[in-house]
């Protein structure tokens, strides 16, 4: 775009202003160059020195071979659409558990006392104990009871254990939103007549988790991975059919298969938030948060 | 022979780096103690997954009480090569790394380890020292407990470690109309089995028996399923492909009195009802 096209599309542009712009844009467009340009000959020549070191040929034979590709990736995209369905059913009750705790934790009646012990007990408690350990405790420890009405469904105790751990996680993130709301939005909502509850629900989260919406997308991405933990349970989900198809032919390109499918979600996921971050922080513009 | 090792590191980009090295010198017939290529200069490194499991290791004490089949039997390979038990030196050797290709830290690995031919490409193994059958384990009191045929077993959940000839008996023999369920290790999927998640577990014959004996009150050995007898499956000792030890640990093997040690370990494993298969 010219000088001219500038001030012609905005006619209230001073000269000056439009000759800024279209500098602006060429710096632009000089920069977009130079970094493809890099980009080009940096991964241009990594790609030469892989492909051509003596290792390689192994290396592509046993971590991308077309044909283990095409003979794992049917049953390991059947497999991944478990890891899709607990992942999904996961997250809506994360979003729901996590939003009570950090409201329990950030409320401050002397009444709740008791719950915000505990909500800061339970946050303390689960975010040490890694994932793995309450899997098991869970998954294989709670149906060895064998008591009455208890589920012993693999899915159900993967589910219920992402559940258990990412809530802690999440809450942390719903608080650090609430805790970012001035102290003056809330004062401002009990001189108009709401009560404490109200201006938390009308007032303070929605400002909130708009703020965090990028930092839950983020652990939404790490939930999706852990959705492989279902394998331990002995459901054939993406991982370990590709494990299945790794051991009778030591192949390792069925592991790359099933890396290919979490990435495709994962990445756009990545990028979206992203977006999001940069929106936020162009609305927010100079005023402080 | 030469070979190339090349490790790799996938992280967006790929780093592959590479070293030669040279193979097993060959030749060199001599079962010498001397003589013998060692991982480890005058001790003999053996492999094992841990934990390891009776009848073929004792469970507290580990491979190097020489309690258990498969402890015995290496004991008597490391005698018959000249070894006293305090060259014997165990390594931990997860089960599934065990046959998977490229150099290994053990002169030899022994872990219920049966022969096959897809292993077979990756590493080699001795003459087979144990001729073993795949069996089901389930609850006495459970439906699956009145299963007499392999057409009987297709309605149930089946489970079995991954990586083994045990799921590829589920997969292949008895192929069940419900996926099988697929753990890492025997452990988990014992786990999974007391905890009801499963109406059958596969598991080689004498790990089987052990389990329903002492480790899970109310469980038995529902069936075992003889290979055939021109086939049979066998359990062998696990080299690095290409080591010219296995030469020697064969000899080793054809002098000690397998049936002996066989006798004194797993006895107990005479009966259960039999399943013919194909």
């Amino acid at each position: 775009m010219t000088e001219a096209e500038a001030s012609r599309r905005s006619p209230g542009m001073s000269p000056g202003r439009a000759r800024r712009l279209a500098f602006h844009r060429r710096q632009r467009r000089r920069s977009l160059l130079i970094g493809a340009a890099s980009s080009i000959v940096v991964f241009g020549t990594v790609t030469l020195v892989v492909v051509n070191s003596s290792g390689w040929e192994q290396v592509r034979q046993s971590f991308f071979s077309w044909e283990d590709f095409q003979a794992s990736f049917p049953d390991i995209l059947s497999g991944f659409g478990r890891n899709v369905r607990i992942f999904l059913i996961a997250e809506v009750f994360i979003l729901v558990v996590s939003l009570l705790l950090a409201v329990i934790r950030s409320s401050r009646s002397p009444v709740l006392t008791p719950l915000r012990l505990a909500a800061t007990a339970y946050v303390d408690l689960i975010r040490g104990i890694p994932t793995i350990i309450l899997l098991f405790l869970l998954g294989f420890g709670v149906p060895a009871l064998r008591l009455q009405g208890v589920p012993n469904s693999q899915e159900f105790w993967a589910v219920t254990t992402l559940v258990i751990s990412y809530s802690a996680y999440v809450a942390e993130v719903y608080r650090a939103g609430i805790d970012s709301v001035h102290a003056s939005q809330t004062a401002a909502a009990r001189s108009l007549g709401l009560s404490s509850a109200q201006s938390m629900r009308w007032v303070v989260l929605p400002q909130a988790v708009r703020r965090v919406i990028p930092p839950l997308l983020n652990d939404f991405v790490a939930l999706q991975k852990d959705s492989a933990l279902l394998a331990l349970l002995g459901v054939q989900e993406a991982f370990r059919r590709a494990q299945i198809y790794v051991a009778g032919t030591f192949n390792f390109t069925a592991y790359l298969a099933a890396a290919l499918l979490f990435l495709i979600l994962t990445i756009p996921l990545a990028r979206y938030t992203d977006y999001l971050i940069r929106r936020q922080r162009e609305r927010v513009g100079g005023t402080s948060l | 022979m030469k070979r190339y090792i090349a490790l790799i590191a996938v992280l967006g980009l790929a780093l592959a780096a590479c070293a030669t090295e040279g193979g097993g010198d060959g030749g060199g017939g001599s079962c010498e103690k001397e003589d013998l290529t060692l991982v480890q200069e005058g001790v003999l490194t053996i492999g094992t997954d841990e934990p390891s499991f009776p009848p073929w290791f004792d469970f507290d004490g580990g491979p190097e009480t020489g309690t258990g089949f498969e402890s015995a039997v290496a004991y008597a390979v490391a005698e018959e090569l000249g070894f006293t038990p305090e060259e014997v030196e165990w390594v931990v050797v997860p089960f599934n790394n065990s046959f998977a290709p490229g150099e290994k830290d053990f002169d030899f690995d022994i872990n219920q380890i049966s022969i096959t031919e897809e292993r077979e490409e990756a590493v080699d193994f001795s003459d087979g020292y144990y001729n073993v059958n795949q069996a089901l384990l389930g609850f006495t009191d459970s439906e699956i407990a009145s299963a007499t045929t392999i057409e009987d077993l297709k309605a149930y959940r089946l489970g079995a470690q991954v990586g083994t000839t045990s799921l590829d008996f589920i997969t292949d023999e008895i192929q069940p109309e419900t996926e099988p369920l697929v753990y890492d290790t025997n452990a988990d999927a014992k786990a999974a089995f007391d905890a009801g998640q499963l109406d059958g577990l596969v598991l080689d014959l004498p790990t089987a028996f052990f389990v329903s004996a002492v480790e899970i009150e109310g469980s038995s050995v529902i069936a075992q399923f003889p290979a055939s007898a021109d086939d049979p499956e066998q359990f062998g000792m696990l080299f690095e492909e290409g080591n010219p030890l296995r030469d020697c640990v064969n000899e080793a093997l054809a002098n000690i009195d397998l049936d002996a040690i066989q006798q004194e370990w797993l006895s107990d494993v005479v009966d259960a009802p039999i399943i013919e298969t194909g």
